[in-house]
């Protein structure tokens, strides 16, 4: 008995081949490294254009050429493809490294990452990987096209069809909500190719902008206002029969799949947004006197720094766990939509009060820190809605504890 | 072989030239640094970093190279540092070095300039290099004197404080930032040029880069490898803060201004 134990014990040790045991903030050398360097751009070239970003509400090329510079815009993908051949945890923390400074920036380099070239390295056969990787990593954006006006939340029920021809497809329909749209070259579009088969029917295509990609309407949001959000229409879009991403039918599959992923992602971009927020307020609250000492020396503040902080570490925890048990080949569904649920929240929550603690200060858009909060809100609502990540996490329970 | 006056002419017909950057890991430039209770040393335990001059000398290496393919043959980071020094090589090879010689002392042990110069002609001496590009300090001890011994050990020219570097024929041209302007000066190869702070600005490494640093060779000597001690000459005695800025004193005139002035005794 003890031998077995022992025994499972030293193949686990051996089997986890990413890393000895140690702890949930431990990196390796390259994370760090990678980090620091994340670190410098963000702080030197990011920084500088980000109010004039979100005023704009336009994202700067300088900008994007610095992510495909840095080979940001490829991490997980072969270096043949000349993507930097990284690792799902370097994808995590340059985008929180990233949403620290920008969250807007930050979304841009995620999608492009978890959610495009991810499906790109799962799911294209090597011709597809050979013609659109090296596009990808090099200088051209992706996007990722689900979301309908009928259709965001029950993703499944979406409407755009793909009617056979000959020696390919044509697109009919509207996508809304499409994240890096006005930037993007690559569009993976999910259409039906036959309804009466349901969900069944949906499939995913690989759409260059040439081909007549129209952008509608640029929305004007709230938060992450230098990332572009669009409607797009498909007006007989034809695309051939090599563009389909994988097999057909197999739309939905790739969208749970890489969605599942994508919201680890997400809970990163909101714990770098979290502790940006911080870290712009509390210092602040140190130099501001009133009744003759620092703000921040009064423990009304005191507490709610020390209750804040440990709150973006229990998100951080949470997301870095996701994306080792990602990495490790283990089941991660349950944890990444806690993490993505817990790390939107608490972003909405510190902003909102980071704010607070800069008063008057807090509240003019000089500072950037009302920038952070005005972020936040997307955290709960793209990528699976708070409601979605909570369905998703019961499920595991009714799971684990009914029949019982 | 560092080559020596008389083998000069042929180093100085040779197209391509092997770059030396010595490197030093310091506690990072952003921390605040605070002085252990015990008053003989600083708090030890914070982020550290490359030495940002010796960073700019790194850059500068892989500029050079930039500049004209066939001028550099290779670059050699080297230091001398506890085990942990191996990340700051690490990030060298990162932002572009070759390889990296990494000679490993003891945590706790602060190697003086003369020791660091020491090691360095022991190198030079092993392999061949042609150019030594280092920082003109590290932001820790700011001794401003391992280039300078080195280039007394190895009896041949330096050029403190860089803000400009050309090589050709042989020979470099280094621009220096001295009180009061700019001082050109040239001179044959090899050569010890330590860097200031205007010369580049260096880049961060990018994430291909990092990945390929790490299959890049990394050699490791002990302290007790070199035919020399490493031994301090010098003991810290204490160590303390800056003295705290006292407060200043508002005045409502000018003429307070001088008046208060002269009662303090400064005009």
């Amino acid at each position: 008995m003890l031998n077995n134990i022992i025994r499972r014990g030293s193949y686990f040790i051996r089997s986890n081949k990413f890393r000895p045991f140690s702890s949930l903030s431990s990196l390796s050398a390259d994370e760090i490294m990678l980090q620091d360097s994340v670190r410098k751009l963000a702080q030197s070239a990011i920084s500088p254009k980000v109010r004039e970003m979100d005023e704009s509400e336009h994202m700067s090329n300088d900008v994007i050429s610095h992510l495909f510079n840095q080979g940001l815009m490829g991490i997980e993908v072969d270096s043949q493809f000349n993507g930097s051949e990284s690792s799902f945890m370097s994808v995590i923390l340059a985008i929180e490294e990233l949403a620290k400074v920008d969250p807007s920036v930050s979304v841009l380099c995620d999608v492009h990452n978890t959610l495009v070239c991810t499906v790109f390295n799962k799911y294209a056969t090597d011709p597809q990987k050979e013609l659109y990787l090296p596009q990808l990593t090099t200088d051209k954006i992706g996007s990722f096209c689900l979301s309908e006006p009928a259709s965001g939340s029950d993703a499944f029920a979406l409407q755009t069809k793909a009617t056979k021809t000959d020696n390919g497809y044509i697109l009919n329909g509207t996508k809304m909500w499409i994240t890096n749209a006005a930037e993007a070259q690559v569009f993976l579009v999910f259409a039906n190719v036959d309804p009466s088969l349901g969900y069944k029917g949906i499939t995913c295509f690989i759409v260059d902008k040439d081909q007549g990609v129209q952008i509608a309407k640029k929305e004007q949001k709230l938060g992450i206002r230098a990332s572009s959000t669009c409607v797009l229409n498909f007006d007989d879009v034809f695309v051939r029969d090599d563009q389909v991403m994988g097999q057909v039918g197999k739309g939905y599959k790739i969208a749970i799949d890489i969605l599942n992923e994508g919201r680890i992602g997400i809970a990163a971009q909101m714990i770098g947004l979290a502790q940006g927020a911080f870290a712009k307020a509390v210092p602040y609250t140190y130099q501001r006197k009133q009744f003759g000492k620092a703000v921040g020396e009064f423990q009304g503040m005191q507490f709610a720094f020390a209750d804040a902080h440990t709150q973006i570490e229990a998100a951080k925890l949470l997301t870095y766990n996701a994306a080792r048990l990602k990495e490790e080949g283990k089941p991660f569904t349950k944890e990444a939509a806690m993490a993505k649920y817990y790390a939107s929240r608490i972003a909405q929550a510190v902003s909102g009060d980071a704010i607070e603690w800069a008063g008057g200060v807090g509240f003019t858009r000089e500072t950037g820190i009302e920038k952070f909060w005005r972020d936040s809100k997307i955290g709960a609502i793209y990528e699976g809605t708070t409601n979605i990540q909570l369905a998703t996490i019961a499920k595991f329970i009714q799971r684990e504890y009914s029949d019982m | 072989m560092f080559p020596t006056r008389a083998n000069l002419l042929r180093a100085s017909s040779r197209v391509d030239i092997n770059v030396l950057v010595p490197i030093k890991r310091c506690i990072d430039y952003a921390v605040k640094v605070r002085v252990n209770p015990d008053g003989k040393g600083v708090d030890n335990t914070v982020k550290h970093s490359m030495n940002p001059f010796d960073e700019i000398a790194v850059e500068e290496a892989i500029r050079l190279r930039e500049k004209n393919k066939d001028l550099v043959d290779s670059i050699t980071a080297i230091t001398v540092g506890p085990q942990k020094a191996q990340d700051t090589l690490r990030t060298a090879l990162a932002m572009g070095a070759d390889k990296a010689i990494h000679v490993q002392v003891g945590d706790q042990h602060n190697v003086e300039p003369l020791q660091v110069a020491k090691t360095l002609k022991h190198f030079i001496n092993r392999d061949k290099f042609e150019l030594v590009l280092m920082g003109k300090q590290a932001i820790d001890g700011d001794e401003n004197a391992t280039g300078q011994m080195l280039a007394g050990l190895l009896d041949c020219g330096q050029a403190t404080f860089a803000s400009s570097l050309q090589i050709a024929d042989g020979k470099a041209t280094v621009t220096r930032e001295i009180d009061g302007g700019l001082e050109t000066v040239q001179g044959n190869l090899p050569m010890i040029v330590t860097t200031d702070l205007r010369l580049n600005e260096p880049r961060y490494a990018s994430l291909p880069n990092i990945m390929k640093a790490k299959k890049k060779p990394i050699e490791s000597v002990k302290e007790t490898e070199l035919p020399f001690d490493l031994k301090n000459r010098l003991e810290t005695v204490k160590v303390a803060e800056p003295a705290q800025r006292t407060g200043g004193q508002k005045v409502d005139s000018v003429d307070d201004v001088v008046q208060k002035m002269k009662e303090k005794g400064l005009i």
